[in-house]
């Protein structure tokens, strides 16, 4: 078959870029090259929009151990052990299948964070669905969450923590971003990075199918009349062999004859193939015929481009092959000598002893286009006054028993009880907390982890909301007493050709990058999903953040559920009383302009660091960061774990007392503490010049606001736990 | 009237299912086990006497719940 | 005291297992699904975890692997023979136990602490033991325990209910019963006592840093009553 423009068109690359194809290549490219060629330059492999933009992130650190660019980050974690994290999205596929989309995503980064030699011990997921109202969201919903469980349960990783939310801007294009923890020796990492000439490469794992085959180009039916039988087909996830080769790459990273791995994920053994030859600066070479298929009949293009599921590609040291072998026969999975490094510095594939492509690996990585898209800024909005009038017919336990149910706010259990959060035995703090925790096993060290994303902020104003969500990662992870190290992120955005869309990445990425630079809290991995948009309505920028922190003895870790009555309650971070974008301001007045809480820098960072002193010191009991909801959502939540209840102090406050209650200024957290400890804090607290309010003390069970409000512990839970599970259950 | 109906995964899915019972023969000792797919299988009781109209309904409820069209086919094989 | 673990393709609380074994003074082997051979042990245990991917029925392919005869051998001669979670799901399937777990009633994965009351404490698992209601953690997707009337006329004539659902006081009713289980059934022994398949895992409540601790109290009771 011929190829010309409209058969690159319809594989999704432009018109100049075509050209360029067949500049770099001083010919017309054919099928399967073409295929390649619009593989590896596509938006999620050659990130031609972001690239420019994410440069400017900081990556590196005194604890970064490898940034951007390799299958996941590695950060040291002290004793020779690293955490090696990535976050992915796998949107697209979930929004068509939300079982196998979800699944095969979770699948995919778990391999991700294994092929660097590193066991997952914990996963984490942030999921948007579109409103609740909506008719296809509970069962995306669902799709979703047993998609995500089914797989992760099987393999016997526990999901420790994650996000839910619910805005119509998703009605179309829902977000499955998953995330993945694996432990790994410091100097037992392994890299995609190719070495040496004559090296067999090896494909181990499941066999190739026609499994997610780029669609633009299949749909036209130039390849074969029996065009409908050869639909793209959506990846199905076999949580079993991945678990098998799991264990058996483990098992051969034991010993020393890996030089390089990677596993095949998007763009299957285009990708991995010429990864690993570019990082190397090197040639490979391919025989076709050696890869293991499970349907009769495939081509070079199908073979080249297939998205099938649990597969691996690695480059071994010469006689190693043999033992190799038996580890993977032993684990029943499929192992073949496909082909060997070369000097060439080209992808050379040979299918029935024809070479049916040749390309140098420089035109594919190097010489990929890179846009500098033109983006808008965005104002920042003009604040809204609120005045006495706004609040007039309001009640507090009306307000909070609203927002406890909200579906944004409430309870999720009905969400992490389907996922397996206790195996592995070392999880000590599971979802529904700030951070899901697990212990490095057979230590004192624990590490934390946290998603976080803040759309509605995002879109009121790129850039603060950007700086926001890393924030609030760090907060999560401070507030149960681990120290931030670093973070990955998930940028999920709309059409990138679209000015706006453009402009909210941009500036995103921009705040995102000023705040993990100032609380030296580095980018070490990521994945950016575009074009989450149907009939030209885009998502709300919903940049996702992954933290990792590390807790040096896990017995010093921090909850948030309420201790001891009587102990003192404390507001940490100063209370301006900004309701614009709150949830307050949205769901209860519905108000739903103005910008985003402002970000202080400065003050995220001494708030934080001074609360992680006093956890150091043992002078902090319980603690819960203030996000959506304000102080009086985070006190409640803290109430409803412990079963306890607060009575709050006569505020001496300048502002009304439902700003104060339920803004949501940033840099802020709960604390609680001994009476006998208070005089010890607050001279610390005085000494590193952070504000705080005595904001009450704890009860037996109510919660007492003022004079004339009382609210019982027992109907609060029941507010914050029975949306969802009335939602999803009816 | 008594529909019968199967649902398979489409051809070309990868039937995880159907690969491991077919490893797990193997190992008991069934070696010319070439594949083995796995699928549903549904008996509709619908109350309707004509067998044509009966199969409609069958073929609709396979295409709008009982089979998931993205990645499985379905087939009437029976009715009585 | 021996142990062995059995680690089928797919098991993944083989590990959380022997930690939890080596942790009460067992010394523990684990065995492959491949080998044909047991070591000498004084309790065989059936981790949890998928085995063969919970494909066609969860048990079913593990209950016809290679070291299963050895194990069956070694049960029928009276060895203490353990199964948690997707172990117990192979007990029914290789028929040690009577029943079929079938899929949790409201068709979901559930991981969550639940009370289970002892229902008969005379034999090695649970004779002494100082608690007679144990909190302890689930997380399984077939966990509704079914069986026909003759056989649970068999069961309940040879007092083989070894642990039933139950609220934090001991009530066993049906509010308290995760996934359906007749009888708020949440573990079994054969006839003789020497099976027993459950449920809930002990292995997750080792420490009080995990969900809670009263999966030491089952398996410091064990070696104890083996000593």
């Amino acid at each position: 078959m011929e190829v010309n423009e409209n058969i690159a068109l319809e594989h999704g690359l432009n018109k100049p870029e075509y050209k360029k194809i067949c500049e770099l290549l001083k010919r017309t490219p054919n099928i399967t090259e073409l295929g390649i060629f619009s593989a590896m330059w596509n938006e999620h492999c050659s990130y031609k929009s972001s690239r420019l933009h994410l440069k400017n992130l900081p990556t590196k650190g005194k604890k970064v151990i490898q940034g951007p660019g390799e299958n996941a980050g590695v950060i040291d974690i002290g004793d020779d052990d690293a955490i090696v994290f990535k976050i992915e999205s796998h949107n697209h596929p979930s929004f068509i299948e939300p079982y196998q989309g979800a699944a095969t995503g979770v699948g995919g980064i778990m391999r991700d964070v294994f092929t660097m030699g590193a066991r997952p011990i914990a996963n984490l997921n942030s999921i948007h669905f579109g409103s609740p109202q909506h008719k296809k969201t509970k069962n995306l919903l669902r799709g979703v969450v047993q998609g995500i469980g089914g797989y992760g349960n099987c393999i016997g990783v526990p999901t420790i923590g994650g996000q839910t939310s619910f805005d119509e801007s998703y009605n179309g294009n829902i977000l499955v971003n998953a995330m993945t923890l694996g432990l790994v020796k410091k100097n037992k990492i392994f890299y995609s990075k190719a070495a040496g000439v004559n090296k067999p490469v090896i494909y181990v794992g499941s066999k190739t199918g026609r499994d997610g085959i780029h669609g633009a180009s299949m749909a036209s039916a130039v390849f074969d009349e029996k065009i409908e039988e050869k639909k793209p087909t959506v990846q199905v996830g076999d949580p079993f062999t991945e678990k098998l080769l799991l264990e058996a790459c483990l098992e051969l990273m034991e010993g020393d004859s890996i030089i390089s791995i990677q596993d095949m994920g998007a763009a299957g053994l285009t990708s991995s193939s010429i990864e690993m030859a570019s990082k190397g600066k090197l040639g490979i070479e391919l025989n076709l015929n050696k890869v293991p298929c499970r349907e009769s009949n495939m081509t070079p293009y199908e073979i080249m481009l297939s998205e099938s599921q649990e597969r691996m590609l690695i480059v071994l040291e010469n006689g190693k092959e043999k033992d190799a072998k038996k580890i993977f026969d032993k684990w029943n999975l499929d192992f073949s000598i496909i082909g060997k490094t070369t000097n060439s510095k080209k992808i050379e594939l040979f299918y029935d002893d024809k070479k049916v492509a040749e390309i140098p690996v420089d035109t594919l990585v190097e010489n990929s286009p890179m846009y500098d898209r033109k983006w808008k800024k965005t104002k920042l909005p003009k604040k809204n006054k609120f005045s006495k009038e706004n609040f007039k017919n309001l009640k507090i336990g009306n307000v909070l028993t609203k927002l406890l149910s909200n579906p944004n706010i409430c309870n999720k259990e009905w969400i992490w009880e389907q996922y397996d959060h206790t195996v592995m035995g070392d999880t000590i703090q599971k979802p529904g907390s700030d951070s899901g925790i697990v212990r490095v096993h057979g230590t004192d060290k624990a590490v934390a982890a946290t998603v976080d994303s803040s759309a509605v902020y995002c879109f009121a104003h790129p850039l603060t909301g950007g700086k926001q969500v890393v924030c609030e990662s760090w907060r999560n992870l401070i507030s149960v007493g681990a120290e931030p190290i670093a973070i990955t992120n998930c940028l999920n955005f709309g059409n990138p050709e679209k000015d706006t869309n453009m402009g909210e990445f941009v500036e995103c990425v921009q705040g995102i990058g000023e705040a993990s630079k100032y609380l030296n809290f580095p980018v070490v991995s990521g994945n950016v999903s575009f074009y989450n948009e149907t009939k030209d309505k885009g998502i709300k920028p919903t940049p996702a953040i992954g933290g990792v922190g590390l807790i040096k003895n896990f017995k010093n870790m921090i909850t948030m559920d309420f201790k001891k009555v009587d102990n003192i309650v404390l507001v940490i971070g100063k209370t301006e009383g900004s309701l614009d974008q709150s949830v307050f301001a949205r769901e209860i007045l519905n108000i739903k302009n103005g910008p985003p809480p402002e970000i202080n820098l400065f003050n995220e960072k001494n708030n934080g660091e001074t609360v992680l002193n006093l956890i150091k010191k043992k002078l902090i009991m319980s603690a819960h960061d203030i996000s959506l909801g304000g102080i009086m959502v985070a006190i409640a939540k803290m109430c409803i774990k412990a079963k306890k209840g607060i009575k709050l102090k006569k505020t001496n406050q300048l502002i009304n007392q439902f700003q104060y209650l339920f803004s949501e200024d940033q840099g802020r957290y709960i604390v609680e503490i001994e009476k006998d400890k208070f005089q010890e804090v607050k001279e610390m607290l005085n000494k590193s010049s952070v504000h705080y309010d005595e904001l009450g003390h704890i009860l037996d069970k109510d919660i007492i606001i003022d004079d004339k409000t009382k609210l019982s512990i027992d109907d609060l839970v029941k507010s914050n736990y029975t949306w969802l599970k009335g939602y999803m259950d009816k | 009237m008594k529909i019968s109906a199967i649902v398979t995964l489409k051809k070309d899915v990868l039937d995880p299912q159907g690969k491991v019972v077919q490893q797990a023969l193997k190992g008991m000792g069934f070696d010319n086990v070439k594949e083995i797919r796995q699928g549903k299988y549904f008996e509709i009781d619908v109350d309707e006497n004509d067998k044509k109209k009966a199969e409609k309904k069958a073929e609709e409820m396979c295409k709008k719940l009982l089979a998931n069209l993205v990645i499985e086919d379905f087939k009437i094989i029976g009715s009585q | 005291m021996n142990s062995s673990v059995i680690i089928f393709p797919g098991s993944n609380c083989d590990r959380d297992m022997a930690v939890a074994l080596k942790k009460f003074g067992f010394k523990n082997k684990m065995v492959w699904h491949n080998d044909t051979e047991l070591p000498k042990s004084d309790l065989v245990v059936l981790p949890g975890g998928f085995s063969y991917g919970d494909y066609l029925r969860c048990g079913s392919m593990a209950s016809k692997s290679k070291i299963i005869d050895s194990v069956i051998k070694f049960a029928k001669s009276g060895g203490l023979l353990l199964g948690i979670c997707n172990g117990f799901q192979i007990l029914t399937e290789t028929e040690l136990l009577p029943g079929v777990l079938l899929k949790n009633k409201y068709s979901k994965f559930i991981c969550k602490n639940v009370f289970v009351k002892i229902n008969n404490s005379e034999n090695k698992y649970f004779k002494n033991i100082k608690k007679n209601i144990l909190e302890l953690h689930i997380a399984h997707n077939e966990g509704n325990f079914f069986c026909s009337n003759d056989q649970m006329k068999e069961i309940n004539d040879n007092n083989q209910i070894a642990v039933h659902y139950c609220s934090q006081n001991g009530e066993i009713e049906d509010s308290f019963n995760p996934n359906g289980a007749i009888k708020n059934i949440a573990g079994l022994f054969n006839k003789e006592k020497n099976i027993l398949g459950m449920m809930p895992h002990p292995e997750r409540m080792i420490d009080n840093y995990l969900s809670g601790e009263d999966g030491s109290i089952f398996f410091q009771n064990l070696i104890n009553n083996l000593k």
